[in-house]
């Protein structure tokens, strides 16, 4: 039976969670996230499905609390907000090094620092080229609506543990805040100990006399081992290139002009086609669902029929240079944003591209 | 009149051996370094409490960073002074297990402070063991929060300056004032009575996490023989002199 439901995106990501069999949640507030825990909190889902949620005491305690559990085999995740998210550098990058799967939701608002609670995707470059230190990469899903954000907590855990790997879905302000229709999930039941045991067999659930001890880690101190280590690493992520790019295409059959954007700002470029097509001007928009991996090869495909590409994102210019990398440098690509949590109307992103593409 | 081995070493005149929990991994540390001490005490109390299956422990960074190839049990490597975090989470998501951290004092003390705090306010059912032997040992013996008054160091290079760096830390008072922490005990590890009272220590904080008592914390003064540059009988004369007057043995709180 379908459930229906009026959510809003903060919201959504906390009763997906509780329905895909989540088993721990650690966070920290910060706006303009706090109503995933807030929601959490509210369901008291460790009554219903045994989901154990905690407020740390910070960003640092809640990303290694991932870890910790993470490392048991458990689907655990968390959620933040752009300062936040800094402050999980340190973890993420541990959690990459000792391949862990794991969920981290970026509701993204404006920066650098402190910044403003409005909505940005200033994030992006931290979310898809690494963050912490070394050489890593995080799955990273960006939804543009309520629905994905539901639908994309399950999508990040299948990924996350089908390449042990973080996962993190990249949404921002205005998606977690705004209220939309949500069709639910029926709910899943957790996978049990012996589940986990089985299915995980790296995992840390206690040693039993027939296995080795199992060590999650990230330390290596032979240098050869761990360049053979980081070698494995990037076959990994070439893998994830190879099969996981997600992406949806809107009027491109015959587009002229693309706009290529994500999330929030995917809507409006949405609505920004529709107002340059009332005006005989054909216009496309190619929209990453997946940013890590980022859908190169789509872009190249559709480059012979273009004039010119906007890359149209909530930054003052990040997305834009995998744009750019992945068609041919003769073909105009421009970048279109605003920043600080100013958002862009469906007119400007209009007008943007006919300034800047078509009669620039 | 010559000694046969063979006679000496029958089974029925063995009373010490090697833990069959711990692994045969010759281990790292420097020589008269008490990490070694504890670790094989470690692998003692998990065999005689026959918990080897059922243990997850979380190792450190600095010294102590590879202990997890001593001890043969299921094993997590924590970020920097993270590990109280970690131990929260396996506990939370496998309460069935017992869960124990291992910490040095630049680890628990300085970089994981926050978490060390607020780890044993909530009451996490772990036990945290923290080795201080108030130096840095692993980046070549720099100042750690536990360095004594006018004690030298790489950093503190005229002796640690309380003006200038702060009173030596007594995080383990700050721990006992916790409502969470059940059993707060400073133990060391120089001499067969130390290590026997050290011994029955973890004994007690296994057993209270069996009972669900919240967080035991165990502190064991340590020396680094080869951060102060004494020899290890030295190290041990000087901890006794200068360590034991400020961190004073004995437990601190049991409930």
């Amino acid at each position: 039976m379908k459930e229906i439901r009026l959510m809003k995106g903060n919201e959504a990501i906390a009763e997906a969670a509780i329905r895909c069999g989540v088993d721990a949640y650690f966070g920290y507030p910060i706006t303009p996230q706090s109503e995933v825990m807030e929601t959490l909190m509210d369901l008291r889902p460790w009554e219903s499905t045994g989901m154990e949620v905690l407020q740390a005491e910070s960003e640092v305690a809640s990303i290694n609390m991932v870890y910790g559990g993470a490392a048991c085999g458990k689907k655990v995740m968390t959620s933040s907000s752009s300062p936040g998210i800094s402050l999980m550098q340190e973890g993420l990058t541990y959690l990459a090094g000792a391949e862990l799967p794991c969920l981290v939701v970026n509701v993204v608002r404006g920066g650098p620092g402190l910044g403003t609670i409005q909505p940005a995707q200033s994030d992006y470059f931290q979310a898809v080229k690494g963050g912490g230190h070394g050489d890593y990469k995080l799955i990273v899903l960006a939804p543009a609506s309520v629905q994905e954000m539901a639908d994309f907590v399950e999508l990040a855990f299948d990924l996350a543990f089908k390449y042990r790997n973080p996962a993190m879905i990249l949404s921002d302000g205005m998606i977690g805040q705004m209220m939309e229709k949500v069709e639910l999930k029926a709910f899943k039941p957790r996978w049990t100990n012996d589940e986990i045991a089985q299915m995980h067999p790296w995992a840390t659930t206690g040693k039993p006399k027939n296995r080795k001890r199992n060590i999650i880690t990230s330390v290596e101190l032979d240098p050869l081992k761990f360049e053979a280590f980081n070698i494995k690493l990037q076959a990994k992520y070439k893998a994830i290139e190879e099969a996981e790019v997600r992406y949806e295409k809107i009027m491109c059959d015959d587009a002229e002009y693309l706009f290529v954007a994500y999330g929030s700002s995917a809507r409006i470029c949405r609505k920004a086609v529709e107002i340059l097509r009332e005006k005989g001007i054909k216009a496309g928009l190619l929209r990453p669902i997946t940013l890590f991996p980022f859908p190169s090869n789509q872009l190249k495909e559709l480059q012979p029929q273009l004039k010119g590409i906007l890359a149209v994102e909530l930054s003052m210019g990040q997305m834009v240079e995998d744009v750019r990398l992945s068609v041919d440098s003769k073909l105009k690509v421009e970048h279109f944003g605003r920043a600080g949590g100013a958002i862009f109307s469906p007119e400007e992103v209009a007008e943007a591209l006919e300034a800047k593409i078509i009669g620039g | 009149m010559s000694v046969d081995v063979k006679e000496i070493i029958r089974p029925e005149n063995i009373v010490y051996k090697k833990s069959s929990a711990l692994t045969d991994n010759p281990m790292h540390y420097c020589p008269g370094c008490t990490h070694g001490v504890v670790n094989r005490l470690l692998a003692e109390v998990i065999e005689e409490l026959g918990i080897q299956e059922d243990t997850i422990g979380v190792t450190p960074v600095g010294c102590a960073v590879l202990l997890y190839n001593y001890i043969d049990i299921d094993w997590q490597e924590a970020a920097h002074g993270r590990a109280p975090a970690l131990g929260t989470a396996i506990k939370r998501v496998r309460p069935d297990k017992y869960v124990f951290t291992y910490q040095g004092d630049g680890d628990l003390a300085a970089i994981g402070t926050a978490e060390t705090i607020h780890t044993c306010n909530r009451g996490e059912n772990i036990v945290m063991v923290f080795i201080n032997n108030g130096i840095y040992g692993m980046t070549g013996g720099q100042m750690a929060p536990t360095t004594l008054e006018g004690m030298k160091t790489a950093t503190c290079p005229y002796g640690r300056d309380p003006k200038r760096d702060g009173m030596p830390l007594k995080i383990t008072e700050i721990v006992a004032g916790l409502p969470g922490a059940s059993y707060v005990t400073r133990q060391a590890a120089h001499t067969a009575n130390a290590v026997r009272k050290l011994k029955k220590a973890l004994i007690k904080a296994f057993k209270n996490q069996e009972a669900g008592k919240g967080t035991s914390f165990i502190e064991v003064v340590a020396t680094c023989n080869s951060g102060w540059k004494l020899t290890p009988v030295d190290a041990n004369k000087w901890m006794e002199e200068h360590m034991f007057p400020y961190y004073p043995l004995g437990d601190i709180k049991d409930e």
